[in-house]
């Protein structure tokens, strides 16, 4: 037998799934946004995530964020990669904008990171910076590993996706090395909540969650720039046609995924403690809610990551041993439920 | 001198000599470079082969290694018992993953895969049985014949034996009548179903075989290591097995030993060189593991073999294959009798009617042609007759039997066979393995057999079929060329050939005209009336009037969904409504 439920423990189990699952519906939600869009499974979303903790708890002990300087080298390739498709095109077009993205706003991020921080800055600044420098990775990595690649087939961007990964996290571990951090509460105290205790800061990432999903839903559904999103989502090159950009595209998606990543970075470190190497894992649960919502549909993608978030809870007070393989396992009846509900659909590679 | 270097056992010498010229540690990391060609031969066949991408192979290892752990060291089994509890218990996991995840679109099983690999790791390292995350220790070494097989060269000859099996039976498959059904699922599950093959049944077959080749892979590394624990079976290790088939060639079984030997060695230098040179110690070798990932993807998508076939400039041998029939496998038809029945056949999408009311019959020995502007639902007929689209309501029937509600598998072995609009090739096989495609149910022979080579009398008779129907559309000189290679006029008529290897009782021809040039179409329209000629009967879908008239001995013409002619060519085209459909003068 494990241990002893009560209503107490209900409530607090109830209480840590709904804050981790709500993070996991930002993942959820923003990896359904980049995969209908550009059909990549954008599996380093979680390095979003654990990179935004990483910085901002370094700039509040003080340190030096490393992530600015994997920011300036990274830019200064994709800005390299840039000139040289418009040497080979004999264009120079989009040379201006390209500097400015890739060359000018990471240098000046990473100068504020460096030395516009001290003791005495504010959190609200160090949050900002920390989420200015993640969304300004966002197109950066895009521009650098995907755009070469856009036309191939989804699994080769899947594969590419974990090549991309692989690299992040090692130069994860490098930049902000082995230990695992937390950052300081952004809101203190309790409140109740039909008589049992919820701590402000539950409130608040539900809050966020909910706010955010609101606004993709807004920004999707009635801005131009979100209906042209979609339309590359649809037909890649039929919006080409129409002059929707699939290279913008790509990368506005990715400074969206990289924003959202950013924000649940920032949510989840008061309350989990987060190591170089945490963004797998926990992008793969945004993937397990992702999938139970077909990959496609927002509102399901969101129920989805609600329910791993309470399944985790609630399987690591009873068997917290099995907690990674109850989440994951869930995945093969999902994917049951999911192929006997849907007919199979013919799909033709390359 | 490159004629000698050609086949593969000039290099199964080198391997052979290897712990001559090597120290005990290099002789003992080959040992495991070859246990790692093992799990991404399985790689080959699952992603390079069939299109599907799976990053858990690394835990099917896990199984295997910790079934032969677990029962040589609790139960004190015998290791060469032990094998096939592995293999099979593996195969029996992935044959229920693969059960629940084929029938989906690619990336769910890439996806899922991720899942697998993070659960069984986890699953494996908090079993007390399996001894946690220490593991198992105290495995026995393999013996055989009371010779002890301890040691790392007994293991790598060891080693090197399974690998070399393993590739042969992989040749093998990949070369037969299984084989070319299993090459042409990627390219579209409706090609592997219009030759009468199930691609469903074949995926699963393929990720079972790959769970095999990766339970070996587990098997031995257990008695290699001899002790195991969940380390090597994460997930990091899952997605490196991919990324070694990658980077070696995805759809080369030779890639799959170079892909592993340049992984394997580059990994041993970078651990070693990377910390030094960046003072901390860490696994940063995938940083650099992800980078050439990345640069392969984007710049040399076939990975390191095709590049190094093209540098070496090895060709294949002239294929030494005799053209001559297989005897019929069914009786045909007497010329002139009704062998398809369109009765009053009805196909709606949502309100608009594609197919409306249609009746009309084909008969034997005669080709009829189905005529009509674009947009007038032949397309949708020639689907429904095909057995791609059910129909709403109405009959078909094929000799008849009713076919309305069959599938395009079901059909095939029937006797109808079929081309398609838009050319479905293997542009990777050879012209005359496409033809032979074609006989794919006229062979019995399954995946065992061919893997060990027991097929080659059956084997050589399909080719000799698929080289006559060469002969008989005028392609037998191009026959060791690759489909993919061909003008689209020459693939469109090699799909005949595909098509006529399969003896069919009925041709389905679907637009054959459509994007030809004026000789390719002349060489096309000679070639029907051949076939005409000789009895064979064709329904030949075609927009393209003038096409049609010097062909067919009859013609249906169909205008939104409805008949509206229905005669010999020079009637039909004096009609005044088939007139105004296709002029649309008042």
């Amino acid at each position: 037998m494990g241990p002893i439920m009560d209503l107490t423990i209900f409530g607090f189990l109830v209480q840590d799934g709904l804050t981790t699952g709500a993070v996991y519906i930002l993942l959820a939600v923003s990896l359904v946004m980049v995969f209908t869009v550009t059909r990549i499974v954008l599996v380093p979303q979680g390095e979003f995530v654990a990179f935004a903790t990483l910085t901002l708890a370094g700039l509040e002990r003080g340190d030096a964020p490393g992530l600015a300087w994997l920011l300036v080298a990274a830019g200064v390739l994709a800005f390299v990669m840039d000139l040289s498709a418009a040497r080979r095109r004999g264009s120079r077009r989009g040379i201006a904008a390209a500097a400015v993205l890739f060359l000018a706003v990471p240098a000046v991020l990473a100068a504020v990171a460096l030395y516009g921080i001290g003791a005495s800055t504010p959190l609200a600044a160090k949050i900002a910076v920390t989420c200015a420098m993640v969304v300004a990775l966002g197109p950066i990595l895009y521009r650098v590993a995907f755009q070469p690649m856009a036309a191939a087939s989804p699994l080769y961007l899947l594969i590419a996706a974990i090549a991309l990964h692989f690299v992040l996290v090692g130069a994860g571990l490098y930049l902000f090395g082995p230990e695992g951090v937390r950052t300081s509460p952004l809101l203190d105290g309790s409140t109740e909540v039909l008589s049992m205790p919820v701590s402000v800061q539950t409130l608040l990432i539900l809050a966020a969650s909910l706010g955010l999903n609101l606004a993709l839903f807004a920004f999707f559904g009635f801005t131009l720039q979100g209906k042209a999103l979609r339309a590359t989502a649809v037909n890649r090159r039929g919006a080409e046609l129409v002059g929707v950009s699939a290279d913008y595209a790509g990368q506005l998606t990715f400074a969206l995924a990289a924003a959202i990543g950013a924000l649940s970075g920032v949510l989840i470190g008061p309350v989990t403690t987060i190591y170089y190497d945490s963004g797998f894992l926990l992008g793969l649960k945004g993937f397990v809610g992702a999938i139970i919502g077909g990959l496609a549909a927002y509102p399901a993608a969101a129920v989805g990551a609600l329910l791993v978030g309470l399944l985790e809870a609630f399987s690591s007070f009873w068997a917290s041993a099995y907690k990674e393989v109850i989440v994951f396992t869930l995945i093969v009846p999902v994917l049951l439920w999911r192929s006997l509900a849907h007919v199979a659909v013919e799909e033709d590679h390359d | 001198m490159t004629d000698r270097l050609r086949g593969p056992l000039p290099w199964l010498i080198v391997a052979a000599l290897l712990p001559l010229v090597l120290g005990p540690y290099h002789v003992a990391l080959f040992g495991y470079i070859f246990i790692a060609a093992l799990v991404t031969l399985g790689i080959v066949l699952l992603t390079g082969v069939t299109g599907l991408i799976s990053f858990g192979q690394a835990a099917f290892v896990g199984i295997g290694a910790y079934t032969t752990a677990y029962l040589t060291t609790t139960l004190a089994m015998s290791p060469w018992l032990t094998l096939p509890v592995a293999v099979v218990l593996t195969a029996g996991a992935a044959a229920v993953i693969g059960a629940v995840t084929l029938r989906m679109s690619g990336h769910f099983l890439a996806i899922a895969s991720l899942a697998w690999g993070i659960s069984i790791y986890f699953l494996v390292g908090n079993l007390p049985y399996f001894g946690g995350f220490n593991g198992l220790s105290g495995i026995p070494a393999l013996t055989l014949f009371g010779i002890d097989l301890r040691g790392e060269t007994a293991m790598y000859y060891v080693i090197l034996s399974f690998l070399a099996a393993s590739i042969w039976a992989v040749l093998n498959l990949l070369d037969s009548r299984v084989g070319r059904a299993i090459r042409s699922i990627r390219h579209g599950a409706a090609l592997a179903e219009s030759v009468g093959a199930d691609p469903a049944r074949l995926k699963i077959a393929v990720f079972v075989i790959a769970a095999a080749l990766a339970a070996l892979a587990g098997w031995l590394y257990a008695h290699h290591q001899r002790f195991v624990n969940p380390t090597p079976f994460g997930i990091h290790m899952g997605i490196e097995y991919l990324f070694m088939a990658v980077i070696g060639g995805v759809s080369s079984v030779w890639g799959a030993v170079i892909g592993a030997l340049v992984v394997t060695l580059m990994k041993q230098a970078l651990e070693d060189l990377l910390p030094s040179l960046l003072g901390q110690s860490g696994n940063f070798e995938i940083v650099v593991f992800g980078v050439l990932m990345l640069l392969v993807l984007q710049h040399a998508r076939q990975g390191l073999w095709p590049w190094l076939i093209e540098r070496t400039g090895v060709r294949r041998a002239p294929s030494r294959v005799a053209a001559d029939p297989m005897p019929a496998i069914r009786a045909k038809p007497e010329p002139g009798e009704a062998i398809l029945r369109i009765d009053r056949v009805r196909k709606s999408f949502g309100g608009l009617a594609a197919v409306d009311e249609l009746s009309f019959r084909a008969e034997a020995g005669r080709v009829l042609g189905l005529l009509g502007p674009n947009g007038a639902g032949k397309s949708t007929m020639f689907n429904l007759i095909s057995g791609v689209l059910p129909v709403s309501s109405g009959e078909i029937r094929f000799l008849d039997r009713r076919i309305d509600r069959e599938r395009s598998r079901v059909l095939a072995a029937q006797g109808m066979a079929r081309t398609f609009q838009h050319v479905k090739l293997v542009p990777s096989m050879t012209v005359l393995e496409n033809a032979a495609l074609g006989a794919h149910l006229r062979g019995r022979h399954g995946l065992l057999r061919a893997a060990l080579r027991l097929d080659r009398a059956e084997e050589a008779r399909l080719l000799a079929e698929a080289a006559y129907q060469l002969e008989r559309v005028g392609l037998f000189a191009q026959r060791d060329e690759l489909a993919g290679n061909l003008p689209l006029g020459q693939q469109r008529i090699l799909e005949i050939a595909r098509a006529l290897a399969s003896d069919p009782v009925l041709l389905l021809l679907d637009e054959p005209a459509a994007g030809l040039r004026y000789k390719e179409k002349q060489a096309l329209a000679r070639l029907l009336m051949r076939l005409r000629d000789d009895g064979v009967t064709v329904l030949l879908v075609e927009h393209d009037m003038d096409f049609i008239l010097g062909i067919a001995d009859r013609l249906v013409v169909m205008h939104y969904g409805r008949k509206l002619a229905d005669g010999a060519p020079r009637e039909v085209q004096a009609n005044a409504d088939v007139q105004l459909a296709y002029l649309g003068a008042d």
